[in-house]
């Protein structure tokens, strides 16, 4: 039970019902599908890019705590970013779920995405964790 | 005996370190000892390839084989052990009648009906035999009470139907359809009947004839056996005139360099080295079954429902799926979704407390939409299950909410 309450923190929890960032996007420039056919757990992230900068993004789909979870905060912490820093930072909460990267301060830039450190401990919903970030990197892949 | 002694018969679940309640049933069942004893058994005494060596030890493993097609045969109520064909689970045997009896059989404009409630493996290969030929997949849809639509029944099959293929119990509403009807209808059309036995024939009495089932199918590890062999029964009538699906060793009768004559039913069907040791164990598997009774386990399992039932209607943040049928048919299958909580994290805060469930969409992404589901929760009762391991189950649930900031 402790290590489930480790992961469905309230940060969590609140994030996955949160419905600010889950909506079609106006201006997007660019539209990506993630899936986890195991699961079911499907998202469409929009972004609009400009100048090398992500100005907006959101999300519409279906999925667990996790999945959602992960997708708002991700939304969040990308809003305003450069695409390089996107992905860096892209790079560095798969790094987190790998564990290949532990040290708190080297990951403290990832923000609230911390709060998704402890799913490293949970094999069977790495997964889940990883859909929005997956998604994000391919979108950011054909953005330039 | 009580569930108790059929727990000791199970060495994953008679131990501490596994202590879980395994309430997924439908994914897979646990292996009995004397199951695993038999694998052992030809390993370790009997293995040699069957079918092709002169020597005492080849004869031996071909028994054995042998000898599990004939138990299987008894235990579906085949006619003929030539009936029974072994694949390697219930999806390569869906996918061989669609291979060799559809592919050959179906033509442009023909009609191919399933019901909404079928697996992916009874399915997807109907969809390719429909998309490669032309012809037309049509549904048998559901009433509210999750049976299927008897109208459906009456007006989709008809004189341009050439196969009907139904599972005989719903891997996610756990209801029991009434194969015997539907086989008369597909056979008074002069179709052919595909009976998906994948989640009936470790919880009742099979018997294929008495269905009219023109093909059966079912998997080995859902009754007790290991992973990797599965059964496909088929009339003898219908096999005899059937080209083979795979192609190679063990199939043929003369092989010349442009020509080839196939060997008899079965053997035309079962190209290339066999799983022998999983034959071994299915035979083991079937006289566990047998040893106990259909009467019993269907007993076993009904007490684990009309217990859970109940208990689950009196929490009010459950919704069931699959459970008001208006007729008695109900198998040891529970689907339900706790309000406001994903499937995968209810499956994950019962995980933590020791209960295995299956969450998702339980390869029936046709229904799940047709119930305006994205995903289930399912628990599934096998004969080792008892009361503890409903309250085990129950009691985590309760917690789920909680966990989940929702009270
Ligand atoms: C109704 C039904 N049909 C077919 C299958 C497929 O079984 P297998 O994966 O063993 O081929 C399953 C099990 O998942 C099932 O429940």
């Amino acid at each position: 039970m402790n290590e489930l309450e480790a992961i469905y923190t309230e940060v969590i929890t609140e994030h996955s019902r949160c419905q600010e960032n889950k909506h079609p996007l106006q201006c997007a420039t660019c539209c990506q599908k993630g899936h986890n056919p195991s699961c079911g757990d499907e998202i469409t992230l929009e972004l609009q890019v400009e100048e090398g900068r992500v100005k907006d993004a959101a999300f519409t789909g279906a999925g667990c705590a996790i999945s959602q979870a992960s997708t708002d905060i991700m939304i969040d912490l990308m809003r305003g970013k450069t695409v390089e820093e996107a992905r860096s930072l892209t790079d560095k909460f798969m790094a987190m779920l790998k564990r290949e990267v532990t040290d708190e301060v080297e990951l403290e830039d990832l923000e609230e995405a911390l709060a998704l450190k402890n799913i490293s401990n949970m094999p069977a919903r790495v997964k889940c964790a990883a859909l929005a970030w997956r998604t994000l990197k391919e979108a950011l892949g054909r953005a330039d | 005996m009580s569930e108790q002694d059929f727990l000791r018969d199970f060495p994953l679940l008679n131990n501490k370190v596994n202590d879980i309640a395994y309430l997924d049933n439908g994914a897979t069942t646990q292996k009995p000892e004397s199951v695993i004893q038999a694998i052992c058994g030809y390993y370790g005494g009997c293995n040699a390839n069957p079918h092709r060596g002169a020597y005492a030890l080849s004869v031996k493993a071909t028994d054995i084989y042998e000898n599990a097609r004939g138990k299987t045969a008894g235990f579906i109520k085949a006619k003929d052990p030539a009936e029974i064909i072994f694949t390697k689970n219930a999806t390569e045997a869906l996918n061989l009648v669609a291979y060799a009896y559809g592919l050959a059989n179906v033509e442009q404009g023909d009609e191919i009906v399933l019901t909404i409630s079928e697996h992916h493996s009874n399915l997807v290969p109907w969809q390719f035999v429909a998309r490669t030929k032309g012809a037309t997949l049509k549904y048998i849809y559901l009433e509210e009470d999750g049976n299927l639509s008897q109208e459906d029944i009456a007006t989709k099959i008809t004189d341009r139907t050439k196969i009907v293929a139904v599972t005989q119990v719903s891997n996610v509403l756990g209801l029991k359809n009434d194969v015997q009807d539907i086989v008369k209808k597909a056979h008074s059309v002069g179709a052919v009947a595909v009976v998906d036995g994948s989640q009936s024939v470790a919880h009742m009495q099979v018997d294929v004839q008495a269905l009219g089932a023109d093909f059966f199918a079912f998997s080995g590890h859902k009754m007790l056996s290991p992973m990797g062999i599965g059964v496909l029964y088929g009339r003898y009538e219908i096999l005899d005139h059937m080209q083979p699906f795979l192609f190679g060793g063990d199939m043929i009768e003369y092989v010349d360099e442009q020509e080839t004559s196939y060997a008899e039913v079965p053997a035309r069907f079962e190209a290339g080295t066999q799983n022998v040791g999983g034959a071994a164990g299915l035979t083991a598997a079937i006289d566990y079954l047998e040893k106990i009774g259909f009467e019993r386990i269907e007993a076993i399992e009904k007490d684990l429902v009309d217990y859970a039932l109940p208990r689950l209607r009196e929490m009010p943040f459950i919704e069931l799926y699959g459970c008001d049928s208006k007729i008695d048919n109900k198998t040891g299958i529970i689907t339900f979704n706790v309000k406001d909580v994903h499937p995968h994290d209810v499956a994950s805060i019962l995980d933590s407390q020791g209960v295995a469930v299956r969450a998702g969409h339980h390869c029936a992404q046709p229904l799940m939409k047709y119930l305006g589901q994205n995903a289930t929760c399912r628990a599934s009762f096998y004969l080792y299950n008892t009361r503890e391991d409903v309250d085990r189950w129950l009691d985590a649930l309760s917690k789920v909410r909680r966990v989940m900031h929702l009270e």
